[in-house]
């Protein structure tokens, strides 16, 4: 009988929605370990974020210091390895957002855990899938030790309900060494759309765009559907858009409802971030283009024709209710 | 300045995997250096550069862990201008990251480099832990996902962009230290030692290829084998792949004559707007 540790991140307000998904996944896990979920919120006045998490689980720790403001995996992974020794955990989960990515490998480093990536299903205590191969391949990986450590893909668990009226434990934090490094700033993309990750709609642009002003409309499409907008990888290296909106392999796993791919050619880097959508439709006046293969619904034609018409066919058909 | 950077050999990502009976067939593989560590490796180089093509100061050191014919990949990394490669010999399939971060750390003992360098993933399995389990057990400071880095002339820290899912994060760390690189630190004013390079310094914005000189002078630098039991660490993975299986397939949809048509099916079929 072993507890899953959960690492909750956190704002000044509650823990992030991004973390849910891996309280959904310890939950799951707990049930195969036969023991309960443990979370752990880290930070410097975690107050609301750990009256949340209890929420959620029966325990929760929190490492609440001035020193642990700034989010390094030099002074939180140490926080992570105490909650696991400190609930004598058999499992520490967090969601592989990039703190998630930063922190987790570090903390399983400090306990001698082995650990698994981005899991997407929970087998048994100690097997988990996973994909590889830029979504090409489907892992089942296993993992042996007194503790395992696993990162959990955000869009393969669904969120987790509240409903738990958990203890809270602020937890003594013991020497904070941040080796030397420190968090310098911190510059926003500023956006009031739902976060890629979690949103029902996903509107993205590829280099077919041509220019960073080409994208306001599809910003207009995306907020007609109250979606959030994305982008390859070569529409990000060209300056059009922040580089946090890029989907696929080595950026945002998103799989919203519907995904509509505008001007972008469907490589598999692609491919592995946005594969898993429910609906995927894609407009590119390339009839040869790769992600028709992928999509539900394909259309050859121009952005520039396509969008506005698009844009007009959902409004008209808005006002008809 | 000395800097390890690691190169792993990926199958070609382009060239379709080969499943059956649960297991990937690699036997026909065309072999390659894991994109992002190609990128790591421009990363060292220019870190050790006055400039585009211009004078050096300090010293690269490739190391692999793999069979023999990992060779050629770290030949290609020589010929990119690294000085030295590092072979160790090992199953690299049946290794997991934590094996691979005690085999580097063992190698860091050994090297003692003021900064390994490595590419953010893999893009076979796609895991994302080296750097961050290496730093760990080294106990060094880490900065993961750059999109930039700046050594400071004194040669004592190092000033970085990353490349986080709010935005950029900026963040400093002391030497000795871990990095791993994302792709944008190909960027023209992306990497910089100051203590080298003036601020005005711009490089191509692509990882370089081994020029004709290149490969002629790597094929006299070092390639030196060194036996994993000679490093006397534990290099059992305790993650083990137990089977692959191919993804769900999404079959193509249909296409759609028009707007109007999208529109009335996303409508009335798919139930999505
Ligand atoms: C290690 C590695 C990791 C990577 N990670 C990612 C990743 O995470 N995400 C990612 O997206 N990419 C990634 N890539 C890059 C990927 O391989 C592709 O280069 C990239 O996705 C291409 O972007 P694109 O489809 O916008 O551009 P292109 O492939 O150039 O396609 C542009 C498309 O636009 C269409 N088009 C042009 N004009 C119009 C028009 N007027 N109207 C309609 N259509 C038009 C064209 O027909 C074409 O299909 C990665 C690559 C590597 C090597």
């Amino acid at each position: 009988m072993a507890d899953v540790v959960v690492f909750c991140e956190s704002d000044d307000k509650g823990i992030r929605s991004s973390s849910l998904p891996a309280l959904t996944a310890g939950a799951a896990l707990a049930k195969q370990l036969g023991g309960g979920v443990c979370a752990v919120v880290i930070g410097s006045g975690t107050g609301a974020a750990a009256a949340d998490a209890a929420k959620y689980a029966a325990r929760v720790l929190t490492y609440d210091d001035a020193r642990l403001a700034a989010p390094l995996a030099e002074t939180w992974a140490p926080q992570l390895a105490d909650a696991v020794k400190r609930v004598g955990a058999g499992a520490l989960l967090g969601t592989a957002t990039s703190t998630g990515k930063d922190v987790l490998p570090r903390a399983a480093a400090l306990l001698g855990a082995g650990m698994a990536s981005d899991i997407t299903a929970v087998v048994a205590a100690n097997r988990f899938r996973r994909p590889a191969y830029a979504g090409n391949a489907i892992e089942e990986v296993e993992i042996s030790g007194p503790v395992l450590v696993a990162s959990v893909r955000q869009t393969a668990f669904p969120p987790a309900t509240p409903g738990a009226a958990g203890a809270i434990e602020a937890v003594a934090v013991a020497a904070v060494d941040a080796l030397g490094a420190e968090l310098v700033g911190l510059h926003e993309t500023k956006s009031t759309r739902p976060d890629l990750g979690e949103a029902k709609v996903v509107v993205s642009g590829g280099r077919g765009m041509r220019a960073g002003e080409n994208f306001k409309i599809l910003e207009e499409l995306t907020d007609l559907l109250g979606g959030a907008l994305g982008a390859s990888r070569a529409a990000c290296d060209a300056g059009m858009v922040p580089n946090d909106l890029q989907v696929g392999q080595t950026g945002k796993v998103v799989a919203p409802q519907l995904y509509i791919a505008v001007a972008i050619s469907g490589a598999i880097q692609h491919l592995a971030g946005m594969k898993g959508s429910k609906v995927i439709v894609a407009i590119n006046k390339d009839p040869e283009a790769p992600i028709f293969q992928v999509a539900d619904y394909g259309l050859v034609d121009t952005w520039e024709k396509a969008v506005p018409a698009l844009i007009a066919g959902i409004k008209k058909l808005k006002a008809s209710g | 300045m000395k800097i390890l950077v690691t190169c792993k050999r990926v199958p070609n990502p382009e060239h379709k995997l080969k499943l059956a009976g649960g297991q990937i067939d690699l036997s026909t593989a065309s072999w390659q250096l894991n994109p992002f560590d190609e990128y790591a490796v421009e990363t060292a180089l220019r870190l050790t550069e006055k400039g585009k093509g211009g004078e050096r100061s300090g010293e690269v050191v490739a190391v692999a862990i793999g069979p023999k014919e990992v060779a050629q990949q770290l030949r290609g990394v020589l010929a990119m201008g690294a000085d030295r490669a590092i072979l160790i010999g090992g199953d690299d399939a049946a290794l997991d990251a934590t094996a691979v971060a005690r085999v580097l750390a063992a190698l860091v003992a050994r090297e003692k480099p003021d900064l390994v360098v490595l590419g953010k993933q893999t893009v076979d399995g796609d895991s994302n832990q080296v750097g961050q389990i290496l730093a760990g057990l080294l106990g060094w400071p880490q900065a993961t996902f750059l999109a930039s880095i700046h050594l400071a002339a004194d040669g004592k820290s190092a000033t970085v962009t990353r490349e986080v899912d709010a935005g950029v994060e900026e963040k400093r760390v002391r030497l000795p230290a871990v990095v791993t690189v994302d792709l944008r630190i190909i960027g023209k004013k992306a990497v910089r030692n100051e203590a080298l390079a003036s601020a005005e310094t711009e490089w191509e914005e692509t990882q370089r290829y081994a020029s004709l000189k290149g490969i002629m002078a790597a094929k006299k630098k070092e390639i030196k084998d060194v036996a994993l039991a000679e490093l006397g660490v534990d290099a059992t993975a305790a993650m083990k792949v137990k089977s692959y299986e191919a993804p769900p397939v999404r079959k193509a949809g249909a296409r759609v004559a028009s707007v109007d048509e999208l529109v009335a099916k996303l409508h009335d079929e798919a139930k999505v707007i």
